[in-house]
């Protein structure tokens, strides 16, 4: 049974693993639409998964955020990856079994799937 | 959509574009009265009696990525298509409240979903909000206060992935001691 008792172990871990804050600031930003569009298209289920990879494999310099509608509304569920010192990458169409290898490729080997991003779509 | 969470997840996604600081989500499974109530109230920028007459049309909208607003009409539809009906009452200034009303058994009702993962994406978005969950069903009630995760957590963010992933849990164990099943 989940407790508040246990949350406090928790977050006593976290706290001493690492800096969190400054990790945060300087990491990698996972950003996943999230307005009618790419939630009526399946983007909640996409965004637990990343939260799912990035959590098991304890990315403590990357955060899972959202944002509104970015007008593509035909390419959704879309993901945007920022990484500090390149160009954003941006990633259509996106569903569970690509986050693992998003995150495998590109989060962890800096080598984007350029066949998931919205330029191998729009060619 | 599949699912009556989804809905939940955008209609909130309007509370936090409203600039709510709490956000309460009301949801009561009454099976005697044949009747589930999905209630959603905010204390964001409310609208303008003038606006209130027309937002149910999917044309008005102040979204400016395009020229629909879906939201509301989708919810609306899926809640008459199974013989239910949706209020939303606002005031300037003082915040929205909507109110969906579904028949219980009605074979047409898109089931509740996830609401676990409604939650903690919706407290993802906006880790700021307080947001309450307040789920009934058979007598029985599970009642999420984030401020209360908050402060367990000390300085330790609430939107970390961990802490985000033991919410999800915490919310799925809550719901299945009280009888509810998603
Ligand atoms: N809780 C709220 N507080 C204040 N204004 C709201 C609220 N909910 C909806 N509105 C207003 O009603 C409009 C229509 O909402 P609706 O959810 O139907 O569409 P949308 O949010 O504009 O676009 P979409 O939901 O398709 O992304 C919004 O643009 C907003 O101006
Ligand atoms: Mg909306």
């Amino acid at each position: 049974m989940k407790s508040l008792a246990e949350l406090q172990q928790l977050r006593d871990k976290i706290s001493k693993q690492v800096d969190l804050r400054k990790d945060r600031e300087n990491g990698i930003r996972i950003v996943v639409g999230m307005a009618t569009c790419g939630i009526a298209a399946g983007a909640r289920p996409v965004m637990n998964a990343f939260l799912n990879e990035v959590s098991k494999r304890g990315l403590s310099d990357v955060t899972v955020t959202q944002t509104g509608c970015i007008g593509m509304c035909r390419l959704e569920p879309i993901v945007e990856v920022f990484m500090p010192g390149e160009e954003k990458v941006t990633y259509v169409h996106m569903n569970e079994e690509k986050v693992a290898r998003i995150v495998a490729e590109h989060i962890i080997n800096k080598q984007p799937v350029a066949e998931y991003t919205v330029g191998a779509v729009q060619e | 959509m599949k699912e009556l969470s989804l809905h939940i997840l955008d209609i909130v996604q309007n509370s936090v574009k409203a600039g709510a600081s709490e956000i309460e989500i009301d949801i009561n499974e009454d099976i005697l009265k044949n009747l589930l109530e999905i209630d959603i109230t905010d204390n964001g920028c409310g609208m303008s009696e003038e606006f209130l007459k027309t937002v149910k049309d999917p044309f008005s909208t102040t979204r400016t990525t395009r020229k629909v607003g879906m939201g509301i009409s989708l919810f609306e539809a899926a809640a008459v298509q199974c013989g239910g009906y949706l209020e939303i009452e606002s005031e300037q200034g003082n915040g929205t409240s909507l109110k969906v009303f579904f028949e219980y058994d009605n074979i047409d009702r898109a089931p509740l979903g996830n609401m676990a993962e409604t939650m903690i994406t919706v407290i993802m978005g906006a880790p700021d909000i307080n947001y309450v969950y307040k789920h009934r069903k058979a007598g029985k009630e599970f009642v999420f206060v984030a401020d209360d995760i908050k402060n367990a957590l000390g300085g330790v963010p609430i939107d970390s992935p961990e802490i985000l992933n033991w919410v999800k849990e915490y919310i799925s164990e809550g719901l299945e001691n009280a009888g509810i099943n998603m």
